[in-house]
């Protein structure tokens, strides 16, 4: 094919480097946020293998500070949080409203090199000694007490946060005013909807976050102290600012991936999604019971228990939305003709591992039972199930299924279905045995244990290699396919939506024509004759 | 430069269908960034809520060593530059009197340096009276700990609060520039007008400010 496309258009570094287009701005986050991702998995990996043994004998409990920080704050603000957003939200969201860009293109490009800006400060904290305070921050260890580059790291984060703000404002904007003509809000893809809802969140919360960490910057920096008991200053206020953004975060990285499994789900099944407006809806519902739950981080933290009883309650409320979407996916399956390709299989993963996530998450809200496992394992493993099992899981079936769409390329399917495996059996032999770890009692962010946790450790640390080998498959044969995968058609899943419409890769424009839409979304040929 | 430039409407960037779509989309834009900005001040503002219902005393006695009537005047300056503003866009929105817009930008900038001006004196006079939190702390009413925090909180929010002003200046001046330049006119006076709200909104931060920073005892 000699036709032009997004890609090769121009070869020149400053063509990427000052690219206003949306897709190739998906690609510099593709490729900033996998190196993230990677040095994340690294310290993953060496908090892991320090725990294959009950004593120390990798690390030190500083040095295990620091990775098990380093790890959280890598992953949680420069992969998870970005990750969907950045990549997919970027390439998909003009293209599946029928646009030529994003509302404000230049802005889209600023949002990356703020990402970078903010990525390598905390890299340079990193690198120049890392920070021990875990990911969470908490004063008064943060302000006074660490010794470590806490500064650089929480002005990373900061930068990132306005990063992810005109990211989320870029996404609103656009949904709202550049929708192509017939294509009313009940007519959008649900990964629309579910990327709306994220960016509602990233608008509303990342403001939150980023003051808070700034004070910690300035109390530690000029002894001024907001949070510092000292002259009065109250450290839980911190914890309550801290969640009111980082439980909503939560919900940036898996509302996303809830979207694309909603793609995933109606497509490889070529059915309607079961109740398309509860799923829609519930996108929104979980954003806004989401800012409403995050004292349940602090059930033991001190806070009145009136408090705790109405934060429990909310958090069993967002479990509502939650369910309506698991239920509506699963309802969606039944008696469609299922194809089990590769983004398939990380969808289903995805439904398994969501569905254990989401209902261990129900033990922690419960006040009683925290108190219990709090600070264990057990969080450790619900966290993982979500962000990991959960988010990851969604964001790598969304790359296999839009891959050949962002490259024009194939990627090889054994191999694929091979990785998908790897990673679902990996994923659960590393978390699950934390489940029972932390209901024994091990608590999470120590690096000796008692000799009886070994065998739960060792199989976990197993795992955690299987699921390392996971990650390395997919990085490894979609660089290949780049150069030698199979020529992709312009829509290699029959599948519906306006991206699917336009060849692959597209042109710059996205589309010859503007294309205007006239019916609902997800017409799948033959169902009509499985209406009951 | 010819006089006509300032009668072409700006070119619809390319994934815009229309200036009509552009200019909803820019204001959509705005909005949703002061949203944020809402959000970023509210930290602060919350955390004022939290320690001022646990310290009213202390943060009573504090805030009564402010001086109140530069409050006052920097109150009155800031709203006057909302009106110049207001006029700004009203001009641009109505007429091709470039003159007349970088005017009423250039009152709005100046009003802008004066509010940070008074705003430096009360800055060095606090400095002076050993009333910046730190090391050099010095406080002689009762509960200088609370107090310190009060403190605190003051330089914080009405620093932010000016860093916004600093920029808002900043963008007045490129304004006052491309307004003499004849950009802006009836058919394209969006970077007057989102410029405009950003100005407005950071006002309002102030009329929330004073009293809460300024006036919590006075009546006593
Ligand atoms: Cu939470």
């Amino acid at each position: 094919m000699s036709d032009t496309n997004y890609l090769n258009v121009d070869y020149g570094i400053r063509s990427w480097l000052l690219t206003v287009d949306h897709k190739r701005i998906a690609l510099l986050y593709l490729g900033s946020i996998t190196v993230m991702f990677f040095l994340g998995g690294v310290f993953a990996l060496m908090i892991r293998l320090e725990l294959l043994t009950p004593a120390a004998d990798v690390v030190q409990a500083d040095t295990y500070n620091k990775l098990f920080t380093m790890h959280g704050i890598i992953m949680v603000f420069f992969f998870l949080i970005p990750s969907i957003p950045a990549t997919l939200g970027n390439f998909l969201v003009p293209m599946m409203i029928g646009a030529r860009d994003l509302a404000f293109p230049r802005l889209n490009l600023a949002s990356w090199y703020i990402f970078l800006v903010g990525a390598l400060f905390t890299l340079w904290a990193v690198f120049t000694g890392g920070v021990d305070t875990g990911w969470t921050f908490y004063t008064p260890y943060s302000t006074v007490g660490a010794n470590t580059k806490v500064i650089p790291a929480a002005v990373g984060i900061f930068i990132n946060g306005f990063s992810s703000i005109l990211t989320g404002l870029n996404f609103i904007v656009t949904i709202h005013r550049m929708r192509a003509p017939g294509l009313t809000w009940f007519r959008l893809p649900l990964f629309i909807w579910a990327t709306y809802a994220t960016s509602v969140i990233f608008i509303l919360g990342t403001p939150v976050i980023a003051i808070t960490l700034a004070l910690v910057g300035v109390e530690r920096a000029f002894h001024i102290g907001i949070f510092d008991p000292a002259i009065g200053g109250d450290p839980i206020l911190f914890q309550h600012l801290f969640w009111f953004y980082s439980h909503p975060a939560v919900y940036i990285m898996i509302l996303p991936s809830m979207g694309v499994v909603s793609e995933l789900i109606t497509c490889f099944a070529r059915k309607s999604p079961f109740g398309y407006s509860f799923i829609a809806i519930s996108s929104l519902a979980i954003a806004f019971l989401g800012f409403l739950v995050w004292g349940h981080h602090m059930f033991v933290s001190g806070q009145s228990a009136y408090a705790s009883l109405i934060f429990s309650f909310l958090s069993f409320a967002v479990a509502i939305p939650s369910a309506v979407k698991v239920f509506n996916w699963t309802a969606t399956l039944y008696r469609g003709s299922i194809a089990f390709q590769a983004p398939m299989l990380y969808a289903l993963g995805f439904i398994g591992l969501f569905t254990i996530g989401g209902l261990t998450g129900l033990f922690l809200a419960s006040l009683g039972l925290d108190v219990h496992v709090h600070d264990t394992y057990f969080v450790v493993a619900h966290f993982h199930y979500i962000m990991v099992g959960g988010a990851l899981m969604g964001y790598l079936g969304g790359i296999h299924f839009w891959w050949p769409k962002i490259t024009g390329r194939m990627y090889p399917e054994t191999l694929s279905k091979i990785a998908a495996l790897v990673v679902f059996l990996g994923f659960n032999l590393t978390f699950f045995p934390q489940f029972i770890l932390g209901y024994l009692g091990m608590p999470r962010r120590y690096h000796v244990y008692p000799d009886e946790f070994q065998v739960l450790n060792v199989m976990s640390t197993a795992g955690a290699s299987v699921l390392g080998l996971g990650y390395l498959l997919p990085m490894g044969y979609l660089l290949w396919s780049l150069r030698y995968g199979a020529r992709a058609p312009a829509n290699p899943w029959q599948a519906t939506g306006l991206e699917w419409q336009t060849p692959s890769p597209p042109p710059t424009e996205n589309f010859v024509v503007t294309p205007i839409v006239t019916g609902p979304a997800y017409c799948y040929a033959g169902e009509e004759a499985e209406v009951v | 430069m010819s006089d006509h430039v300032g009668t072409l409407p700006a070119a619809t960037a390319h994934q815009f269908d229309d200036a009509v779509q552009q200019r909803d989309a820019s204001g959509l834009g705005m909005w949703v960034f002061l949203v944020t900005e809402i959000l970023f001040f509210g930290g602060l503002f919350t955390i004022y809520t939290v320690y001022r219902s646990l310290y009213p005393e202390a943060f009573g006695h504090a805030s009564g060593t402010l001086d109140i009537t530069l409050g006052a005047v920097n109150t009155a300056v800031l709203i006057g530059s909302s009106l110049t503003m207001a006029l700004a866009v009203h001009t641009a929105q109505v007429s091709r009197n470039r003159r007349l817009v970088a005017l009423f930008l250039c009152a709005t900038i100046v009003l802008g340096g004066v509010f940070l001006g008074i705003k430096g004196v009360e800055y060095a006079q606090k400095f002076h009276e050993h009333h910046v939190p730190g090391p050099s702390f010095h406080y002689s009413g009762a509960d200088a700990q609370h107090a310190e925090l009060f403190f605190c909180l003051y330089f914080l929010m009405t620093g932010l609060h000016a860093l916004h002003m600093v920029i808002g200046v900043g963008l007045l001046s490129v304004l006052a520039v491309m307004a003499l330049r004849g950009r802006f006119g009836p058919s394209y006076y969006t970077p007057v007008e989102l410029t405009g709200l950003y100005w407005h909104f950071v006002d309002i931060v102030w009329i929330f400010l004073f009293p809460l920073l300024y006036l919590v005892e006075r009546h006593s």
